[in-house]
């Protein structure tokens, strides 16, 4: 293993052709924390002995889940160990990329960053889907590519099968797919010399006024927001005055730097490189990924372009189990969209779940994320309703009106109800083509296209209802493949649908929280499937009680909880009353647990089973 | 009584009480309830605290014997002497139940009662019982007992059909326990019980009826009628779960109520509490009544449960480590609560609603009241007695009982 190199270049006083920009495309779990670690330890920024799994995955669920929601971006020194520019000092920025298709535009920008990539794909999966879709992106911005197959220990690794279909994929040669174990570091280092040698140092105009652009901006309790940015041209010094180009905000540069791969402030950072700006702003929407900052004095007058501001796609109910445990819920989303600009939420009121937040998301891993975050960093107990898309819809008369929640769909004359569409992508071995078009067609989707990647890999395109997707198509998929699918959307629009709004009504009462905007055609078997599900559910109580789906007021299905007649335990003599009075107390706690809906008592259970997928709640159990 | 004991602190060796469960003592009856812990064969709907032979081979050796029980028996009566020292009350009530009681011989039953009544005397009109198998027993045997000082007998005869007895593993033969009725009678007890039980699986509308007449021909003064429980663990529970045998709907239980009442009503019988009839007051178990009304009573046995002045406590479960405990001179105890005076106040409200009395309304606090004048008005309680200050549940009202009582002990 080599020694750190010597004669590194400061930041600031870099030579651009001595900088490589690249990012790591993966799938979770084939490898990309682990090779990180590996080049970590390599390249000597970090002790042996400080070295922990995962060493850049922050957060506690990034680490469980083996995925990296918030990208970072680290400064390794590697002098080649052959080829041209042997034993002399680069400077490899690594950028992480996010992994998962809620987070295309933020993996967008960090692609934007780099001037190459490394395309790491397991040796016995192959590339996955979201990996494809990555890949594309990184094509499409002219990055150079790097194939790399990863776990070439694992015994079931195929290497010269997928060599083939990654050589078939970019156009190269089989033989150029590097193959290496990020697990025991075999191959880390040729790879470090090929991206040295591959990928192009980066071009900009050392002497034109500042442009950089933000491709990752975090929230720490100590320091505020620090923004992840690369030059593109020019220059940014300590303590300068800087703009926000989107808003035109002014901010002190408090500190500038670079992370080895923890933070270490600089004088600057020049033309080309790569680091963090500090300014003092307490959250993340001030310092938004894909703008472009640039000086206040001789500023640049023309933005980099791709930015957009983050749109939630995804809607739930967010609504606290105990209801005195609402203000910990607004004070915890608070705090999480402090580092998390696309996450929106505003106060709503539900009759059956009582004060809580409509929670925007770009997509249903971020709902998983926020949601699972809320339960464990801030120990709230949560009821989620289904997750919704926003509606556009047209009235007869001409007025429009945007749903983001299903118990607000308007009554009366509706001409025309848009919903949003997605492009979905989907790998899998051949032999699921059937079962995946059978789950597409039935979710309202139209096919686009087919092709095989290789012999028994195929990669379909659907359009598809994002409707259709957020609930449990990605469950449905899983278990038709036997997880072998992998699946990535893209949204492309809106379209016109037959759609009607379904309400459950309890003892007459409608139960907000059950309302849910269906395609006609399957509106009957969702009002049937829920009916039958409170019935089940819901505990049999002292009057009849029928449980209705309507559309409008038109009845669609109807099951009657009957009026309970027996509630007694026959015997209670000396021996029973001590059972008797604690399950009396036990039975007493079980109440106080019930949301009253009108005047029927529902449990709890009821309301989290109707409104998690059959899949995810035996799943959670 | 059920198998499963529930949570407690642990009873001193002695068996000793806190001073507070005496306070008043004077004011209570006192009853005993002697367990006896044998059954010929397990039924399998039973989960109660009692063994076969087969079952205890080699567990508990000579300590568990059924020969040798009586004399732990009279071991825990005078344990019972010691603990509640120089308390004057004579026993007003004593109850042998199992188990299967009779599997003793008679002179056991009368060796035991002979205890209590050397050691605490007996109250003039002193009510004693014995649970009996409608097939262990015969005139000479009930002789024996009526002599010995028992004037209450009550016979396990279930059901008058014979595919019913079958389903709930009982061996007699239907019209047997008619005929127990009559050969007590002949042998002097003044009171006698059938016990009944409805909602097996199996069983119709029609059979339920059958067996109300067949047990108010008989002739005896009370009847217990209970809903089958399907008690966890048992082999009817398992053999539901398998499919083998229909789970009863509640809806249906609550059928069979309500053909009971009738049916008993008409006949001259009353409910006193709500599984039990009686055709006059004289009738009623007095015994059991001392467990509604927060009497004392103490109970010996393996898995006996006993209650004194607030405190209830109970035994092992095993006959053999009861035998050894007494052997060793410990309390056979096994475990104890001590009753703040909320868990009196709610144990009272739950026990004395099933009664035909009733609890009084001053028992309960503002949100019970309130919640008691919901009950009224839904029909869940006599509007005459609650005029008068108490709540009594209405026919429809007992079978909802556990509902009431939840909502009433607010």
């Amino acid at each position: 293993m080599p020694a750190t190199p010597t004669n590194v270049p400061e930041p600031s006083r870099t030579d651009p052709a001595l900088i490589r920009n690249f990012c790591i495309i993966a799938h979770i779990d084939h490898g990309k924390s682990t090779l990180a670690d590996r080049m970590l330890q390599l390249t000597g920024v970090v002790e042996q002995r400080q070295m922990r799994a995962q060493y850049l995955d922050r957060m506690d669920i990034e680490r469980e889940r083996g995925i990296t929601i918030k990208s970072q971006a680290v400064r390794l020194p590697w002098a080649p160990t052959e080829g041209e520019g042997q034993d002399k000092t680069h400077i490899l920025n690594m950028i992480d990329t996010p992994g998962h298709v809620d987070f295309t535009y933020e993996v967008s920008r960090s692609l934007a960053a780099c001037e190459g990539t490394v395309l790491l794909v397991d040796a016995a999966q192959g590339i996955e889907a979201q990996t494809l879709a990555n890949l594309y992106l990184a094509m499409e911005n002219d990055l150079t590519i790097i194939p790399v197959l990863n776990k070439i220990d694992l015994p079931a690794a195929q290497p010269e099968k997928f060599s083939e279909e990654l050589a078939n994929l970019i156009g190269c040669q089989p033989e150029d797919v590097l193959k290496v174990s990020a697990k025991t570091g075999i191959g880390v280092d040729s790879l470090l010399d090929r991206v040295v040698r591959d990928v192009p140092p980066p071009v900009g105009v050392a002497d034109a006024p500042a442009r950089a652009m933000i491709f990752d901006s975090v929230y720490d309790s100590y320091r505020g927001v620090v923004t992840y940015v690369r030059v593109i041209d020019g220059k940014l010094n300590k303590r300068e005055r800087i703009k926000m180009m989107s808003t035109g905000a002014t901010h002190e540069l408090l500190e500038i730097g670079t992370n080895s791969p923890e933070m270490l402030a600089a004088d600057g950072l020049a033309v080309g490189e790569v680091g963090y700006l500090i300014t003092g702003v307490k959250d993340v929407r001030q310092s938004k990924v894909g703008d472009t900052i640039t000086t206040l004095s001789k500023g640049a007058t023309e933005a980099l372009g791709g930015y957009k501001d983050p749109k939630p796609m995804v809607f739930s109910g967010l609504y606290p189990l105990d209801g005195s445990e609402y203000p910990d819920l607004r004070e915890a989303l608070d705090k999480l969209q402090l580092n998390d600009a696309a996450l929106v939420y505003e106060p709503e009121t539900s009759a059956a779940l009582g004060f809580g937040f409509r929670v925007g998301f770009l997509g249903l891993l971020h709902l998983d994320v926020i949601r699972e975050r809320l339960e464990r960093e801030f120990g709230l107990d949560l009821i989620a309703t289904a997750p919704n898309v926003v509606y556009r819809v047209i009235m007869e008369d001409g007025t429009e009106h945007t749903v983001t929640n299903p118990s607000e769909f308007p009554e009366g004359k509706i001409d025309q109800v848009y919903e949003p569409t997605v492009r979905a992508t989907l790998l899998a071995p051949s032999e699921f083509i059937g079962s995946i078009m059978e789950l597409c067609q039935n979710r309202r989707g139209v096919l686009l296209g087919m092709d095989y990647l290789s012999e028994d890999r195929v990669e379909i395109r659907y359009t598809l209802p994002l409707a259709e997707i957020v609930f449990d198509f990605f469950d449905q998929l899983k278990s038709k493949t036997r997880g072998y699918a992998s699946l990535d959307y893209e949204p492309t629009g809106e379209q016109s649908a037959q759609l009607v709004k379904v309400d459950i009504l309890l003892h007459g009462d409608k139960v907000d929280a059950f309302s849910a905007v269906t395609h006609k055609d399957q509106a009957y078997a969702y009002g049937v499937r829920l009916v039958a599900k409170l019935r089940e559910l819901i505990p049999r109580q002292a009057f009849e009680i029928p449980v209705q789906a309507a559309i409008g007021s038109r009845v669609i299905a109807r099951e009657t909880i009957r009026a309970i007649r027996k509630d007694v335990l026959a015997k209670c003599y000396g021996g029973d009353i001590s059972r008797k009075r604690k399950l009396l107390e036990k039975q007493k706690e079980g109440k106080k647990r019930m949301k009253m809906v009108g005047s029927v008592e529902v449990p709890q259970e009821a309301f989290i089973a109707v409104l998690s997928s059959d899949e995810s709640a035996s799943k959670k159990k | 009584m059920p198998s499963v004991l529930p949570d407690g602190e642990p009873v001193p060796d002695d068996g000793s009480l806190p001073a507070s469960a005496l306070t008043g003592a004077a004011e209570r009856p006192l009853g005993f309830y002697l367990h006896v812990p044998y059954c010929a064969t397990r039924c399998g709907y039973c989960d109660f605290n009692t063994y076969t032979a087969s079952e205890l081979r080699g567990t508990g050796g000579a300590l568990a014997s059924r020969d040798t029980y009586a004399s732990n028996l009279v071991e825990e009566i005078r344990l019972a002497r010691k603990v509640l020292g120089d308390d004057p009350r004579p026993v007003r009530t004593v109850f042998v139940g199992g188990g299967t009681p009779t599997l003793l011989a008679a002179s056991d039953l009368v060796t035991a009662l002979g205890a209590i009544r050397d050691e605490f005397g007996l109250a003039a009109d002193a009510e004693i019982s014995t649970e009996a198998n409608p097939e262990s027993v015969d005139p000479a045997y009930l002789a024996e007992l009526r002599a010995g000082g028992f004037n209450r007998i009550s016979f396990g005869m279930q059901s008058a059909r014979q595919h019913v007895l079958k389903v709930l593993d009982r061996t007699h033969t239907p019209g047997r326990p008619e005929a127990c009725v009559a050969e007590a009678r002949a042998a002097g007890f003044s009171h006698v019980n059938l016990d009944l039980i409805y909602g097996t699986p199996g069983e119709s509308d029609d059979d339920w009826r059958a067996s109300l007449d067949a047990a108010i021909g008989a002739g005896p003064d009370h009847v217990s009628a209970y809903a089958l429980i399907v008690e966890e663990g048992t082999q009817l529970a398992r053999r539901i779960r398998r499919g083998e045998v229909p789970m009863t709907d509640d809806d249906v239980h609550a059928d069979r109520y309500l053909i009971a009442d009738e049916a008993l009503s008409r006949a001259g019988f009353s409910w006193y509490e709500v599984s039990n009839w009686a055709t006059s007051d004289a009738g009623r178990c007095l015994h059991n009544e001392l467990y509604w009304r927060g009497a004392d009573w103490w109970g010996a046995g393996p898995g006996a449960h006993s209650h004194v002045g607030g405190v209830r406590w109970w035994n092992v479960k095993h006959p053999g480590a009861y035998a050894q405990a007494l052997g060793d001179g410990r309390s056979p105890g096994a475990g104890r609560e001590i009753l703040p005076d909320e868990d009196r106040r709610v144990e009272r409200v739950l026990l004395e609603l099933r009664l035909r009395e009733g609890c009084p309304l001053s028992l309960l606090r503002p949100d019970g009241l309130a919640a008691s004048r919901r009950a009224l008005a839904d029909g869940l309680l006599e509007p005459s007695a609650y005029d008068a200050g108490r709540a009594v549940l209405t026919l429809r009202g007992r079978l909802l009982a556990d509902a009431v009582v939840r909502d009433l002990v607010d």
